[in-house]
């Protein structure tokens, strides 16, 4: 009784009130949502779950390669504390990789922006044209292209250069890898870097000269901040597949000593029997490093501008 | 870093009246600016006036030292700054498109000229020039989130903050209200004045340059048709366009028959009219003949003795106020506009349809050379204006 009392008296002022307006638009971007979000939730979601319950497996030490449902911290602290240099290694290349993509990206990118005139879209196929082949096969190229008989080592070893090279040679050395990973993700950084650039005002950096900054100061003050933005994707887009990847340490680099994250994970899963709970860990791990410095990244140098 | 043995500061404090000297811009395959000659006194307040594409932003372009004439020098002073860079010459610009920093907040936008000239009060500066131009309570924000006058604000103010021994404005007012524009008229002329800068200001408003400037130019096809005071551009103009950009002008084509002491007579379309000869640009042959609307009377009746009237028929009256304005299809079948201002106690009460006689003194009447396009231009103007 009581209760029928205050539904009434809930549902007085309720009708008193004026009808929210366009009430069948507030649930319209959900429902557009809503296949994403399924599509997030059963590809994403759940297997990334699942992934963290598989880290955390313990296995049947007498059975090899059977596992149980468990809270296993331990696995982490294995994934952290035997691949530490993998860990080191990939945030290293990568590092380096990022780096020397955006010293070749930049200069690209601005003569793309500004000085190609028509040779723009000749330079614009000729950055997209290697995907257009597979990665793998491209790394396998760049396999002969840095091989000791290859052309790099034949013109270092003229310029008697190839002796500052790690062990004398460049394949089978961490100079190959982070070449090849430079190389292969090259494109990631010119693209947003030259759509940064492309969309700036000329005019705007005109004004740079105009205010009795001189070239060099006008492209540091005015043009560079400007392609922030650009930079700013194209280093984790750089970054953030290099320090994942395994192909370039796998068909570049040596068996040992210049193995990465992502060769540890692709060895535990698939070659070790019973790696699948520390695969699974290396790979949380891996992720929320990434994350963790992506995240800080962003805070320091990231703007609202931002994409 | 010296160039033509002048360091940059010799570019920088180059001081005096600015020249250029035959300057041509070319691209490609078009002329922006054809063999351009003038002077721009010290101090002084010049208005470059004229039809978009004429080449007035090119001009301001080249005196920045953004564009490189063809041929030509530009000087200030005895300074040849031809050849220097923009950031080595005395000069800022106001861009047309306001060219603001989007990285910086307005009030480093504004500082940006005096931290390159390493003044050591820049901040200071900069807040100054905010003030000039009321945007002091937005100095932390980005440009992206003014609006458009706001903008157009703090470019004039990043520009003008530097006091450059020449300052160009490329319609520097375009975007503001009538209050606030008429507000940085005041405030720009002022600056002008008191600081003693050399102000080229482009502009669309001829009433802005009338009002502002010492010299005005017209421009048009990357020429200077005609320069001089603004009394002096509207009173006797020069050419058929300038008659009609500057101001409007009744305009006739005609040709000169003969001369009576001071005057020469002219037909035009079967009229005969009368044109002080030290007011005509053409001395015989084909002329175009000119009067300014508000020197026109309307008269019901022809007036006695005069020697200088048309007849026609009244297309529109519009009541402005101050003033009625009436446009009147002649027989030739052009259409003349006059001003009447409204003093009359009993107004005429005219009507479209109604016969009227158009008159006017004869000193006020000036001839130019003949150009049927600008004549065509100035009908077109009247009747769009008209209905
Ligand atoms: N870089 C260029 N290449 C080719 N033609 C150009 C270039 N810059 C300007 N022009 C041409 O030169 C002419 C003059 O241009 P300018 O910008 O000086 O005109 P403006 O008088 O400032 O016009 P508006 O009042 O519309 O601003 C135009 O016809 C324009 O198309
Ligand atoms: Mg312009």
């Amino acid at each position: 009784m009581s209760a029928l009392a205050h539904m009434g008296g809930g549902g007085a002022p309720a009708t008193a009130m004026p009808p929210k307006e366009p009430s069948g638009r507030s649930w319209l971007p959900y429902l557009l949502l809503l296949p994403g979000v399924l599509w997030l939730l059963v590809f994403f979601i759940y297997p990334l779950a699942q992934l963290f319950a598989v880290s955390l497996y313990s296995d049947y030490p007498d059975y090899p390669g059977y596992y149980y449902q468990d809270v296993n911290w331990h696995n982490y602290v294995r994934a952290l504390t035997d691949f530490l240099p993998h860990f080191g290694r990939s945030m290293l290349y990568a590092g380096l990789a990022t780096f020397f993509a955006f010293v070749l990206a930049y200069p690209l990118a601005y003569a793309m922006a500004f000085k190609a005139g028509k040779w723009r879209g000749i330079m614009m196929i000729l950055v997209i044209a290697p995907f257009f082949t597979s990665f793998i096969l491209r790394t396998i190229a760049w396999r002969q292209i840095l091989a000791d008989e290859g052309p790099v080592a034949w013109v270092l070893e003229h310029l008697h250069l190839l002796s500052f090279m790690p062990n004398g040679r460049i394949t089978e050395t961490w100079v190959a890898v982070v070449a090849g990973l430079t190389y292969n993700f090259l494109p990631f950084m010119v693209l947003p870097i030259y759509a940064s650039l492309e969309r700036a005002d000329p005019r705007v950096i005109e004004a740079g000269g105009d205010l009795y900054a001189n070239g060099f100061t006008t492209f540091r003050t005015v043009t560079l901040p400007m392609s922030m933005p650009g930079v700013i994707a194209g280093t984790l887009l750089t970054f953030i597949p290099a320090a994942g990847d395994y192909v370039n340490a796998e068909l570049l680099g040596s068996d040992t000593g210049t193995k990465m994250v992502g060769n540890v994970i692709e060895s535990q899963f698939f070659k070790v029997l019973g790696g699948y709970p520390i695969a699974a860990a290396l790979s949380f791990s891996l992720m929320a490093l990434i994350l963790a410095m992506v995240f800080l990244y962003v805070r320091r140098y990231g703007t609202e501008e931002l994409l | 870093m010296a160039r033509n043995g002048r360091s940059v500061s010799g570019f920088r404090e180059a001081k005096g009246d600015l020249r250029l000297e035959n300057v041509t811009k070319a691209f490609a395959d078009f002329t922006a600016v054809d063999d351009l000659s003038l002077v721009v006194p010290r101090g002084s307040f010049f208005a470059l006036l004229g039809p978009s594409g004429c080449g007035k932003t090119t001009t301001l372009r080249m005196v920045a030292g953004l564009d490189q004439p063809t041929a030509g020098r530009i000087l200030v002073g005895e300074t040849d700054l031809t050849g220097s860079r923009p950031y080595e010459r005395p000069v800022n610009t106001v861009f047309q498109s306001y060219a603001l920093f989007p990285h910086l907040t307005i009030r480093d936008n504004v500082a940006f000229g005096p931290k390159r000239r390493g003044e050591a009060n820049a901040a200071s500066l900069a807040e100054d020039a905010l003030a000039l131009v009321q945007m002091t309570h937005l100095g932390g924000r980005k440009p992206a989130q003014l609006s458009g006058g706001q903008q157009q604000r703090v470019a004039v103010a990043r520009a003008l903050v530097n006091r450059p021994e020449v300052l160009l404005l490329d319609e520097p007012l375009g975007a503001l209200d009538l209050k606030l524009r008429r507000q940085m008229q005041v405030e720009l002329k002022r600056i002008q004045t008191e600081v003693g800068l050399t102000f080229i200001h482009v502009t669309h408003d001829q009433e802005e340059a009338m009002t502002m400037a010492d010299t005005v130019a017209v421009m048009n096809r990357g020429r200077i048709e005609q320069m001089g005071p603004p009394v002096q551009m509207y009173d006797l103009p020069k050419t058929a366009f300038v008659a009609n950009f500057v101001g409007q002008s009744n305009l006739g084509q005609g040709h000169i028959t003969g001369r009576d002491a001071d005057f020469l007579i002219a037909d035009v379309q079967g009229s005969t009219v009368r044109i002080p000869a030290r007011r005509s640009s053409v001395e015989s042959g084909a002329v175009t003949f000119g009067v300014r609307p508000e020197k026109v009377s309307v008269k019901r009746t022809r007036p006695e003795g005069t020697g200088n009237d048309v007849r026609g028929t009244v297309l529109d009256v519009s009541f402005i106020g101050v003033a009625t304005q009436y446009l009147v299809r002649l027989p030739s079948g052009t259409v003349w506009s006059a001003y009447e201002q409204n003093l009359d106690l009993e107004p005429m009460d005219l009507r479209p349809g109604d016969e009227v006689w158009l008159t006017w003194n004869p000193g006020h009447a000036f001839g130019v050379g003949p150009d049927p396009d600008a004549v065509q231009a100035a009908e077109a103007a009247k009747v769009g204006a008209g209905e």
